[in-house]
């Protein structure tokens, strides 16, 4: 799961293809302001398409960025929004609904090119692509910006580590202390100046997912100041930083006259001017945003849960209102070494009350009952499957005294929950399951730990989980990127239990799971991965390791002045490189 | 020996006595801390036999979707389908406080069940700093010189620490057992301990003051030349003439680590669910008080009473036993 609130993003297309995906569903015309557009319109169709350019487009954030340096950022609305100033090698394609995750090239000029086994990859890029000073971006300013990305000696700490994960290089690396990085370094090669090869360690069929990352975004060697570049980070894209970023306060964007349109399909480059305010309180965001006086917020996790109430209760304000998947899954692990019988396991499947469960993340507001594991937004995702079905989701407890029966303890056992503290709905989503099971005989109590070391320490150390009885906890999932491979492999991979840190935190260790993991990186054409992953979900549930809770979703308040808006479930978030103003 | 210090303080309760008596705001603020006690012990009993237990749920009254209460049960919804859900809502003569938003656990129930958790910490924390501030305060009025120094400076430093952020700190880290406690027992263990602790030194100035002058006073000399020992002197002429002012200040110390108790709860460092407490159902009420402000008012109300009534009883009890107080 990425830790924090990752969404992800696609963006940008030509005006032609607004116009074309406007003419279907709710979205109004271009004019802007007015009614709303509709209740979750942004979801398939392009809300008021339009290509009318200029005014500020105004963000405004909560929290900070971790980093504005594309090579060195998690966040998934930083993940989008740096897109306007670092153009990276692939991104979701622009346009809403069904094929709005698909991969097309950015500064790639085709799609990357893999060896027979998935362990090397080609991609060629696009000839004339100019920073913001004018001169020429290489194939090498890209194999700099991955390798200080991920190779750096722990100097830029934010960024994902797929690079350093996948690429058949010594992790030592440091491209700090190298000489000559772009020499030393061979595990990406550039053979001429618009091509990248890149060497694996093993096959990874789904390489070109972490493609889309912004360390893909080139850096040119003289440019990188390490950990003080993200001031002023040398733009690839249709805007460049005006003044400095300052950390907690703001980033203002202005248009960059070197970025050519003509090699962007991506990109709108609507606005004159992006602004971000940094450090505004999430009710005052929620606030200004449904006055008008505020276009996005940048977090793209939705409003905070004083407006969400609010609006929940407000039948008038539903058109302007996205109500759409956040991208994650919230379940509880049911630890496999603590509750070792499997039909022990079912038991608690079938005894928890899912009704319940969803209402303490809002009900139909808060998302879907999930009954399997996979969200569906994702390829090979089945919602309807459903191995433990029962009247109204309310828990099968018939079923449930069966299992407990079959394994022994007809009478019910102790255990206990965890779930981070704070976590409002992780702790509602334990005391509903606790009241559940106590229906057939389970006495589970509730443990509270800190969320900063709940992996670390707590419900993800295995000693501490063994010692303390730890059989359920609560916790969520969201992808890196929209596969179930990019969603599934590390909550469910034996290979992928440790000691402390453990993400697949019920220790799921199944040889045929494993199994089908290794086969689905070995498989090229998407739709058969899918399959792969639609059986390990079965397998899953079979085992009764992760009991589904709620595929969530978030409400968006969509501002009525915003034009070209649609969500794009890569990031589960607007799509920031489509949006533009019209203040009409 | 004891009797000089002991039948002037008999007759000086009974003058105390008279005068509670005579004050009429302290003695309903007696009666509804009196009331509040007895509601939090029987807490049990009452919903047993009047209402519903603090973690049932009674889902089948609340909207999921906006969380709040449906205004009635009967008929949920309206035409278009949307809740009909009232601020004041899930009021009736079941819930007579109605319920709590998402899961329709009965409020009543919960802020007596919340009583329990508040006011045996209260006490609980107040016992310790009692016990703590009087033997340190009695033990530095007594001896003077190096050793009350040495107690004067931990009080200062005790004084300035910033005890919210410790006690923070502190829950954060709690192992998961201790000296046999676990779970809440050890959570409530921990809090009190942090309360009890940290506050002490308001109470041991209070002794130390007092024991400096009773020191001089004419009996304690009379004990000393007929060679009673420090001890004897400490606990039976001195500590006598302490109870009042420790009564007095305890009264006025339990509002104080109720206020405490329900902080803390507030910023989630109290005890684990579903165990009900004020300050955690006040938190929970945060997100809901636009249009659920019900679920803010009662357990604020809860607090506001008990502090207000605990504190009002003090004033009384202290103006009562002060001398200067005319009759």
């Amino acid at each position: 799961m990425r830790k924090r609130t990752l969404g992800f993003v696609a963006l940008g297309a030509a005006a032609s293809i607004f116009l074309s995906a406007c003419g279907g569903g709710d979205s109004t015309g271009g004019d802007g302001g007015g009614e709303g557009a509709g209740f979750n319109a942004a979801e398939n169709s392009v809300v008021n398409a339009s290509d009318q350019t200029g005014g500020t487009l105004r963000y405004a954030i909560q929290d900070d960025f971790d980093s504005v340096d594309p090579g060195d950022t998690y966040y998934g609305f930083s993940w989008n929004f740096s897109r306007y100033y670092a153009r990276t090698l692939l991104a979701y394609n622009p346009e809403p609904g069904e094929n709005a995750t698909d991969l097309v090239p950015d500064t790639a000029a085709g799609m990357p090119e893999p060896n027979e086994d998935f362990t090397e990859w080609t991609v060629e890029i696009k000839e004339g692509l100019k920073y913001e000073d004018g001169s020429e971006i290489t194939a090498q300013d890209i194999k700099y910006g991955i390798i200080r990305g991920d190779f750096n000696g722990g100097s830029l700490v934010h960024g994902p580590s797929y690079f350093a994960q996948k690429l058949d290089a010594d992790p030592d690396f440091n491209v700090y202390e190298s000489s000559d990085p772009l020499g030393e370094f061979d595990a990406i090669e550039t053979p001429d100046d618009h091509t990248l090869v890149f060497h694996l360690k093993e096959s990874f069929s789904e390489f070109p997912n972490i493609l889309i990352m912004p360390q893909t975004a080139p850096v040119p060697v003289d440019a990188d100041t390490g950990a003080l570049y993200q001031q002023h980070v040398m733009s690839s894209g249709p805007y460049k930083f005006d003044g400095d970023y300052e950390p907690g306060v703001k980033l203002h964007l202005v248009r960059n006259e070197e970025w050519d349109a003509e090699s962007d399909p991506i990109r709108t480059a609507l606005p004159d001017r992006v602004e971000v305010e940094i450090g505004v309180n999430q009710d005052e965001i929620d606030e200004r945003l449904v006055n008008g006086e505020l276009d996005v917020d940048l977090g793209g996790t939705g409003v905070g849960p004083a407006m969400h109430s609010r609006l929940a209760g407000d039948e008038s304000e539903r058109p302007n209102i996205d109500n759409l998947y956040s991208g994650a899954l919230r379940y509880v692990n049911i630890h496999t070494p603590v509750i070792e019988d499997v039909a022990c396991r079912q038991a608690i499947m079938y005894a928890a009350n899912r009704d319940s469960m969803h209402r303490a993340w809002g009900g139909e507001l808060g998302g879907d009952i999930a009954t399997n594991l996979i969200p569906p937004q994702i390829p090979g995702s089945d919602p309807e499957s459903d191995l433990y079905p029962s009247e109204d989701n309310k828990g099968d407890l018939d079923s449930a005294r069966e299992k407990l029966e079959e394994c022994g303890e007809e009478d019910g056992f102790e255990t206990v929950i965890a779930a981070r503290e704070g976590r409002e709905k992780d702790v509602d989503t334990a005391e509903a399951l606790q009241n559940a099971l106590a229906e057939v005989g389970i006495e589970a109590s509730i443990e509270l730990y800190p969320a900063s070391d709940f992996y670390g320490q707590y419900a993800g150390s295995q000693d501490f989980v063994r010692e303390n009885n730890i059989g359920l906890s609560v916790s969520g999932w969201i992808p890196d990127w929209p596969t179930g491979y990019g969603f599934a492999q590390a909550i469910t991979d034996g290979r992928a239990i440790v000691e402390t840190g453990n993400y697949n935190m019920a220790e799921l260790d199944d040889p045929e799971i494993n199994e089908l993991w290794d086969r689905s990186m070995q498989t090229e054409d998407p739709d058969e991965r899918a399959d792969i992953y639609a059986k390990i979900d079965t397998l899953v549930m079979e085992q009764a390791a992760i009991l589904p809770v709620i595929f969530d979703r978030a409400m968006f308040y969509r501002s009525p002045e915003l034009t070209n808006v649609y969500f794009q479930p890569g990031y589960a978030m607007y799509d920031y490189m489509a949006l533009g103003v019209d203040r009409g | 020996m004891a009797g000089h210090g002991g039948s002037d303080n008999r007759s000086l309760r009974q003058i105390a006595w008279q005068r509670l008596k005579r004050d009429k705001v302290a003695m309903v603020s007696g009666v509804v801390v009196a009331l509040l006690i007895l509601a939090a012990i029987l807490a049990p009993l009452l919903t047993k036999w009047f209402g519903y237990p603090p973690t049932e749920y009674h889902q089948d009254l609340v909207d999921p979707s906006t969380r709040l209460p449906f205004k009635d049960p009967e008929n949920p919804y309206d035409e278009f389908g949307y809740a009909i859900t009232d601020p004041w809502g899930g009021i009736s003569s079941d819930h007579w406080l109605g319920v709590e938003p998402t899961t329709g656990r009965d409020l009543l129930s919960r802020l007596l069940h919340g009583a329990q958790i508040s006011l045996l910490v209260a006490f609980l924390s107040t016992l310790v700093c009692v016990g703590l501030g009087t033997v340190l305060g009695i033990i530095a009025g007594y001896k003077g010189g190096w050793v009350d120094t040495l107690i004067s400076r931990a009080m200062d430093i005790f004084l300035a620490f910033p005890l919210m952020l410790f006690a923070i700190a502190l829950v954060g880290v709690i192992p998961d057992g201790l000296l046999g406690l676990t779970g809440n027992g050890l959570r409530i263990g921990v809090i009190v301990f942090i309360i009890g602790f940290f506050n002490w030194p308001y109470i041991a100035r209070i002794v130390r003051g007092q024991t400096l002058s009773l020191r001089e006073r004419e009996f304690v000399e009379a004990a000393r030349s007929l060679g009673a020992g420090n001890r004897h002197i400490l606990v039976k002429e001195i500590l006598p003439n302490l109870i009042t002012p420790i009564l007095v200040y305890s009264t006025l110390l339990i509002p104080t680590n109720i206020l405490f108790e329900a902080a803390l709860s507030f910023l989630g460092v109290g005890i684990n669910p579903p165990t009900p407490s004020w300050g955690k159902m006040l938190s929970e009420a945060i997100p809901f008080y636009q249009n659920g402000p019900y679920f803010v008012v009662f357990p604020g109300l809860a607090i506001f009473i008990t502090v207000l009534a605990f504190n009002l009883f003090g004033d009384g009890l202290r103006d009562a036993f002060d001398p200067k107080t005319s009759d």
